[in-house]
């Protein structure tokens, strides 16, 4: 679905405060995974998000989305009616005033009849459980009910991939966990493919595969077992869930706990046999 | 000498039909000493209410006073001359850090911009030079590195230091922090969370945080106020607010992940304490109750 | 809460909130248009007529409508009483007279003609922008303003500047507030000194204002790339307006009153003996 060979990207390369954001990247997404990509702020984790539609081309190397290269300027309509971006702050990727309005822009774009439009308007709300504000507007949601209208929005492209660029880094907890349910149902139910940018260890124990980022090089990868190496998660400037945390600190203790740990299930479940 | 907060309302928009009675009666004592978290979800009044604190929003009735300062309500009009205390003054003993307070920073380098507010109560010479580096160097930043770069070309976690450095060298007494964490990774909100611990140590004896974050406030804080409605709805230690399920349910408060686990843990057989607010607590509880169930 | 965005909309459900918004733009440029034809005090009585009307039916309450006169109350005030001391009577007797100032019946007269000519214009688009939010008003200037493509105006780009400006004031109204709080709270002074020191002292509002919104346009324009904006180009809308039975009526209503404006003017059909009644 989604392929980056050996992509480095440099920013103001050439200039004096040129600064290598990614050293070279290899790493591809089949169709209906959810991959968690997480990394510490700076890690070059939302470098990657800017790459995966095109709207930054890599300095060396090759994004290939179903592939077509980002790189050819014919191919980036396409390649966005495929990838669609959720971005950090929802206030700043609402384009009208009105949410019907806000989440017709992507269909409008793609040059759609009205009632089509519509209809995917109606659909794309529903999706993430707002179609009771369609007439409203933006200004009076919770930041949580903002960024599920952000996600109507990309929906209604209905594209094949996901991306969510720390969508859920400025929310409450109720905020993320409303946003982490469309997330997960999308996934799940849609087969949507689903690459979540977090720093929230909880989140990323929800993906298929785990992608750490260190300073702008893939430093490892895998299913949830990732979490039981405590010093990859730690080096990366993250922290392990945290009933991976405990589990570790009662192994120190001594007392002998079967099984990779990582959520508060597997926990309760391995101590209350 | 405390903070002290009496009868407290406000009405946002008063005599229109979008009037919205944000604060309702509020009756708060914070004593000198104590980390005070605040919690409530969005709209629930809490950064209303702080905002008082700072007079930055004008009092509409009922009286707070912060040491000598006095702020009396006067029905939503002016306050009475008499009732005017020196703001400046106020502002620089409770030091107010908004959220994302890096978007505050406006000044060519990191030393005039942490500058602005001792320079604005009358400080100058070498006293404003050592407030200055004594608070870069406060929150962490090493002062002949970053004092005379552009604040714009530092790093988001940095940014936020300088903001906060800002506040610290007007020499506050009471800090108040609005959501300090807020978008950091989980390295960069633990850091930050272990300076104001600092902070509260070397300079502000008070802390006053409002944050979304339970286990947060569970791990720092002395005492938890609980907002809801614009109404003060519960005042206590978190370990007494965390243990009781029934008033989490009832006011919407999530528990904090380390009780929660120890909750469920409880549930299933296992003799842990339900009211282990840290992780340490909790690794203790289950080694003992694994230790006597051995 | 403030709503900047919703302008001065009043939120009912009305007949005329439910025109389409080129009928009612189009109609307000007849309506000014007609204004200025008004010569006699009877043109005034018919156009103050149509605007009860409309306003009945608007269900917007008419103390709303005549507040938007204050605005303009200073300057009709003032273009009257000048208008009175400077009329210079034509061989005409003062009714009163006061060392050089003179006042005549003619002057007055033209006073008066002249504040309700200034009062009917405001008048007449505040009914406009009251019923009508301003994302419609965007919607109907761009569809009035399409064949304008034609020489090339960028009429698409106009449209989503306009629609964009107002999805952000409120947004940059709110960081506005917080900018300032933030500074208040170090102690920034914005009320005291000269004009210099006081134009000073919006530094530390005004650049992190400009750092935010570049910022936040920035990831604007990352966000409508990703939704596949590109331009006009091949872009649809989800709502076209439609003309619908009631926007003929208006339309018709609309002209009826030019025609009676101009009949009343320039005494069509010998109707002119109605001015003389008045």
């Amino acid at each position: 679905m989604l392929q980056l060979s050996d992509v480095k990207y440099v920013y103001n390369a050439g200039a004096e405060d040129e600064k290598t954001a990614l050293g070279g990247v290899s790493l591809s997404v089949k169709e209906g995974e959810f991959v968690a990509l997480v990394g510490h702020n700076g890690s070059g984790k939302s470098t990657l998000a800017k790459l995966f539609n095109g709207l930054i081309l890599p300095t060396e190397g090759s994004v290939r989305v179903r592939g077509m290269d980002t790189a050819d300027k014919k191919n980036l309509f396409d390649i966005r009616k495929t990838v669609g971006v959720v971005f950090q702050n929802p206030d700043n990727q609402m384009v009208a005033s009105i949410i019907e309005d806000d989440v017709a822009f992507g269909p409008e774009n793609l040059g759609l009849p009205s009632a089509e439009i519509s209809e995917r308007v109606q659909w794309a709300l529903e999706s993430v459980g707002m179609q009771d504000h369609r007439r409203g507007t933006p200004f009076r949601l919770s930041g949580g009910q903002k960024q599920r209208i952000a996600i109507a929005g990309v929906l209604a492209i209905k594209p094949r991939v996901m991306v969510l660029d720390e969508s859920t880094a400025m929310l409450d907890p109720i905020g993320r966990e409303e946003v982490m349910k469309v997330i997960t149902r999308l996934n799940r139910e849609e087969h949507m493919t689903v690459i979540m940018i977090t720093h929230f260890m909880e989140e990323a124990a929800l993906a298929d595969r785990i992608i750490v980022m260190r300073n702008g090089l893939v430093a490892g990868e895998g299913g949830k077992e990732i979490f039981s190496n405590r010093e990859l998660i730690e080096s990366a400037g993250l922290e392990l869930p945290l009933a991976a945390r405990v589990a570790m600190r009662l192994r120190e203790k001594g007392l002998k706990i079967d099984g990779d740990i990582t959520l508060p299930e597997e926990l309760v479940d391995a101590l209350c046999r | 000498m405390p903070i002290k907060i009496t009868d407290l309302n406000y009405v946002y928009s008063a005599g229109t039909p979008f009037a919205k009675h944000a604060l309702k009666n509020i009756n708060l004592e914070i004593p000198d000493g104590e980390f005070w978290g605040v919690i409530g979800h969005t709209g629930s009044g809490k950064s209303t209410l702080f905002a008082h604190l700072n007079a930055l929003t004008r009092i509409q009735s009922g009286t707070i006073e912060i040491d000598e300062f006095r702020l009396v309500g006067n029905g939503g009009k002016k306050p009475k001359r008499k009732h005017r205390p020196d703001y400046k003054a106020l502002r620089a003993r409770v030091g107010m850090v908004f959220q994302y307070p890096e978007y505050q920073l406006f000044a060519e380098t990191v030393r005039e911009d942490v500058a602005f507010g001792a320079k604005n109560i009358g400080i100058k010479g070498d006293e404003l030079d050592t407030r200055v580096k004594s608070a870069i160097e406060m929150v962490g930043l090493d002062y002949a590195d970053v004092a005379e770069r552009s604040p714009f070309d530092l790093s988001g976690g940095q940014k936020r230091r300088v903001a906060l450095a800002g506040v610290l060298a007007m020499h506050p007494k009471i800090l108040v922090l609005d959501e300090p964490t807020a978008g950091l990774d989980p390295r960069g909100k633990r850091d930050i969370l272990n300076l104001i611990t600092e902070i509260k140590s070397a300079l502000c004896p008070t802390v006053i945080m409002i944050s979304h974050n339970m286990d947060e406030v569970a791990e720092y804080c002395d005492k938890i106020a609980v907002m809801a409605n614009g109404e003060l709805k519960f005042v206590s230690t978190p370990r007494e607010l965390f243990s009781r399920a029934d008033t989490l349910e009832e006011l919407h408060i999530e528990t904090p992940c380390v009780t929660a686990l120890a909750r469920e843990l409880n549930g299933r057989g296992l003799n842990v304490s339900v009211a282990a607010l840290t992780e340490d607590e909790l690794v203790e509880e289950i080694l003992r109750a694994k230790g006597a169930n051995a | 809460m403030k709503d900047v965005s919703f302008g001065q909309y009043y939120p009912v459900e009305s007949p005329v909130h439910r025109l389409d918004p080129r009928v009612k733009l189009l109609s307000v440029v007849l309506y000014i248009v007609g204004i200025f034809f008004i010569q006699k005090f009877i043109g005034f009585a018919v156009v103050a007529l149509f605007l009860l009307v409309a306003i009945a039916c608007s269900r917007v309450p008419l103390m709303k409508v005549l507040r938007s006169v204050r605005a303009v109350l200073f300057l009709v005030l003032f273009t009257a009483i000048i208008s009175v001391l400077f009329y210079s009577g034509g061989g005409e007797e003062p009714l009163w007279a006061w060392g050089i100032i003179k006042i005549y019946k003619g002057g007055l007269l033209s006073a008066a003609r002249m504040a309700l000519r200034l009062v009917f214009l405001v008048l007449g688009p505040s009914l406009l922008t009251l019923t009508t939010t301003p994302v419609e008003l965007t919607d109907g200037l761009e569809s009035l303003l399409k064949p304008l493509a034609l020489i090339k105006l960028p009429v698409h780009e106009l449209a989503i500047i306009m629609s964009i400006a107002l999805r952000l004031i409120p947004t940059l109204t709110e960081e506005t507030e917080k900018i300032m709080n933030a500074q208040k709270a170090r102690c920034a002074d914005f009320d005291t000194g000269n004009i210099f020191k006081r134009a000073k002292s919006l530094i530390p509002i005004l650049i992190p204002l400009f750092v935010s919104s570049f910022r936040r346009a920035d990831e604007l324009a990352d966000a409508m790339d990703s939704r596949c904006y590109r331009g006009a180009k091949g872009r649809t809308r989800m709502r076209v307006l439609k003309l619908r039975f009631r926007d003929f009526v208006a339309a018709f209503v609309m002209l009826a009153l030019f025609f009676v404006i101009l009949v009343l003017r320039y005494n069509w059909f010998g109707l002119g003996f109605i001015n003389l009644l008045v």
